[in-house]
């Protein structure tokens, strides 16, 4: 693997209007990596993807994407990208293989039928290729518009929340297809809101209301947030949330099941404000999920989508 | 089970008032129409421009001059004795009659023959020539009954003392589709390259496939170059078609040059598409952009000259028609195919939609280049 990233942003700003959407934002992802975009809806997640594959031309900040400059390349980058928008975005009165033979085009592809029944096959679409798009169930367009995104074996592939409204056994089948794609040397931009997709990925970083929060590996990512958390078992455990998260020392309290799940910052503060139940419920230390480190984080940063409408 | 209506009537009004553009446009039809219909359009049109080519300076033809002028339906002009001007004039579309006195008119009237008067007229559109043929009869009528005294009060009675005699040019047998099918061939290709096109374009913007398109390497040009050209072929496939139709069975006459036509009509489409491009660009979603083509074809059939006559029209509804395409198109069409126009005379016209191509072209591409990047 060469040392230069595959994509380096610096600063990448966009406006609409008087809202900052996406605000000064570096990202960085070395080749072969895939890593997991998270945040709330509306963070500014769609806006940072469209920035990077060169839909939309940012009001400030700089980088490179494979080496070529964001500002000045565009449409070079534009070949080396594939980009799953959040909708889908082929053609739902074409066929499979009239969809895919159209994007072959466009990237000028050589061996177009060759390459064409290579990704039915790959895909497991070869059966549905004259079924049209637009009759397509959730599923199989999502494996559609990745067949589509991926034909022209881009170096780097972003997806915008592709596994939304996708069952399963679908999802996990999607997930090994993106670390095939990232073994053989792509790298994989995926925005997200599953958990259990972001522990997927190599890397995550996280955006609330258009500011990176927090970048790294899952368990960095953890150990940066300074969060602690106490698992409660006992009766009734789970239907004290939302008293004990009114005491002091109390980041956030969420029931799991018929368990307590209790979050802080501070350990002993922590211990102290639950010691009430310590009588009928256990609490025994665990480690905190990426789930409360997000929530904790997005609690913490201000919402500027609502102020500025 | 009234409660749940009630809820959908009141949600339904709710998204009706979300989208002021179908409100505007519920406001807006009925009093384009009433006030087209109301004031613009006329039947019996006046101001019509006759030329008198007056050869014989005599009293009489003075007086009929006075009387078609009070009639209300000329505007009338006199040109001095010169065989031969009333053709290009008319053929110019100056004039749209040209009533000639001969040099003995005056002598044979006295000398109790019966002289001729020659009205020519444009008689491409035949629904605007039958009133005003019969307002020259009367006129010429009440100006000899008045002259015809004395001496000549005897010519009075008996047959009229004066021949008028009728020439229609271009459409000799007065038949309306004549008329109507080579301005048909304006409203079919408005119909399919202004809706058709702002429609097509709009899809993809509101299916979302547009954000795909341009993800790829196409240029924002050349998706716009793409989704342009087979509603080009569309569009001369139709051309092909009503051309055939007016030939062959409804036996229009086609004088002039099918090279300018074809020249002219190209241009014609290229207007018409990128006027289509234009409202793709305004609008947000293939009903706002359907509504959009409505508001621009309605005018377009009723005020361009195809179904009434352009000359019956008060000025403002005429120059409110000069800024609709399909007016300078129908006017080049009738003038190729039933008057046989050569380019020095479609000159003017084709002028006219060049610009309107620059304007909209223009407005076009630069709103596209906005929305798209």
């Amino acid at each position: 693997m060469s040392a230069v990233p595959a994509i380096a942003v610096r600063g990448l700003t966009k406006r609409f209007g008087p809202r900052t959407v996406v605000d000064n934002i570096d990202l960085t992802v070395m080749p072969g990596r895939i890593c997991g975009f998270l945040g709330p809806n509306g963070s500014g997640k769609t806006t940072t993807l469209r920035m990077i594959c060169g839909l939309l031309i940012p009001d400030a900040g700089e980088g490179e994407v494979l080496g070529l400059d964001l500002a000045r390349q565009r449409r070079a980058i534009k070949h080396q990208i594939g980009y799953m928008t959040q909708k889908f975005g082929l053609f739902s009165d074409l066929s499979i293989a009239e969809n895919l033979e159209f994007i072959a085009r466009v990237y000028g592809l050589d061996r177009r039928q060759e390459r064409v029944a290579q990704t039915l096959e790959r895909l497991g679409l070869t059966s549905r290729a004259d079924q049209l798009a637009g009759k397509l169930s959730g599923g199989w367009k999502q494996r559609l518009a990745l067949a589509a995104a991926v034909m022209h074996e881009p170096k780097i592939l972003l997806l915008d929340e592709p596994t939304a409204g996708v069952d399963p056994q679908a999802r996990r089948e999607f997930w090994d297809q993106i670390h095939a794609l990232a073994a053989g040397g792509m790298t994989v931009l995926v925005s997200t809101h599953y958990m259990d997709e972001a522990e997927r990925c190599h890397e995550i970083a996280y955006i609330a209301y258009g500011v990176m929060l927090a970048r790294g590996t899952i368990g960095a990512v953890i150990a940066g947030s300074g969060l602690v958390a106490l698992h409660g078992e006992g009766p009734g455990a789970d239907r004290l949330a939302a008293e004990i998260e009114q005491r002091p020392g109390v980041a956030m309290a969420a029931p799991f099941g018929t368990s307590l799940h209790v979050c802080g910052t501070d350990p002993a503060a922590l211990r102290q404000a639950v010691e009430p139940w310590a009588d009928r419920i256990r609490f025994t230390p665990t480690e905190p999920s990426l789930e409360d480190v997000f929530i904790h984080l997005m609690r913490g940063a201000t919402d500027n989508s609502v102020e500025a409408r | 089970m009234w409660q749940r209506i009630g809820a959908m009537i009141f949600k339904e009004v709710r998204q009706m008032a979300r989208d002021p553009s179908t409100i505007a446009m519920m406001f807006f039809f009925p009093i384009i129409q009433l006030v087209i219909f109301g004031y613009a359009i006329n039947n019996d049109p006046r101001h019509l421009p006759l030329v008198v080519e007056a050869n014989d300076n005599s009293a009489f033809s003075r007086s009929i001059v006075s009387a078609l002028r009070t009639t209300g339906y000329f505007d009338v002009t006199e040109v001095a004795g010169n065989y031969g001007q009333a053709d290009r004039l008319i053929a110019e579309g100056e004039a749209q009659f040209v009533l000639t006195i001969p040099t003995d008119f005056a002598r044979r009237l006295v000398r109790g023959e019966r002289p001729q008067l020659l009205l020519a007229a444009d008689a491409t559109d035949p629904a605007s020539t039958g009133p005003a043929v019969a307002a020259v009869n009367e006129a010429v009528a009440r100006a000899l009954a008045r002259d015809l005294i004395g001496p000549l009060a005897g010519r009075q009675q008996g047959p009229p003392p004066v021949d008028l005699v009728l020439h229609r040019s271009y459409n000799p047998e007065g038949i309306t589709s004549h008329n109507t099918v080579p301005g048909l061939l304006a409203i079919i290709l408005s119909m399919t390259m202004v809706a058709l096109t702002s429609m097509s374009v709009t899809r993809e913007t509101e299916q979302g496939t547009m954000e795909n398109l341009l993800a790829t390497p196409l240029r924002p040009v050349e998706v716009m170059v793409g989704k342009i050209v087979p509603y080009f072929l569309l569009g001369f496939v139709q051309v092909c078609v009503v051309l055939g139709f007016a030939i062959v069975v409804f036996e229009v006459p086609f004088v002039g040059s099918l090279g300018l036509l074809v020249a002219v009509t190209l241009l014609f489409t290229l207007v018409s598409l990128a006027l289509g491009f234009t409202i793709s660009t305004l609008v947000e979603s293939q009903v706002q952009s359907m509504m959009a083509s409505m508001l621009y074809l309605m005018p377009s059939i009723l005020l361009s000259g195809f179904a009434f006559p352009y000359r019956g029209m008060p000025v403002w509804a005429q120059w409110l028609a000069e800024l609709l395409p399909p007016t300078h198109y129908i006017r080049l069409v009738r003038g190729i195919m039933l008057k046989g126009w050569e380019w020095p005379l479609a000159v003017p016209e084709s002028l006219k939609l060049m610009a309107m191509l620059l304007v909209l072209g223009t407005i076009a591409v630069r709103r596209y280049r906005d929305t798209v990047a």
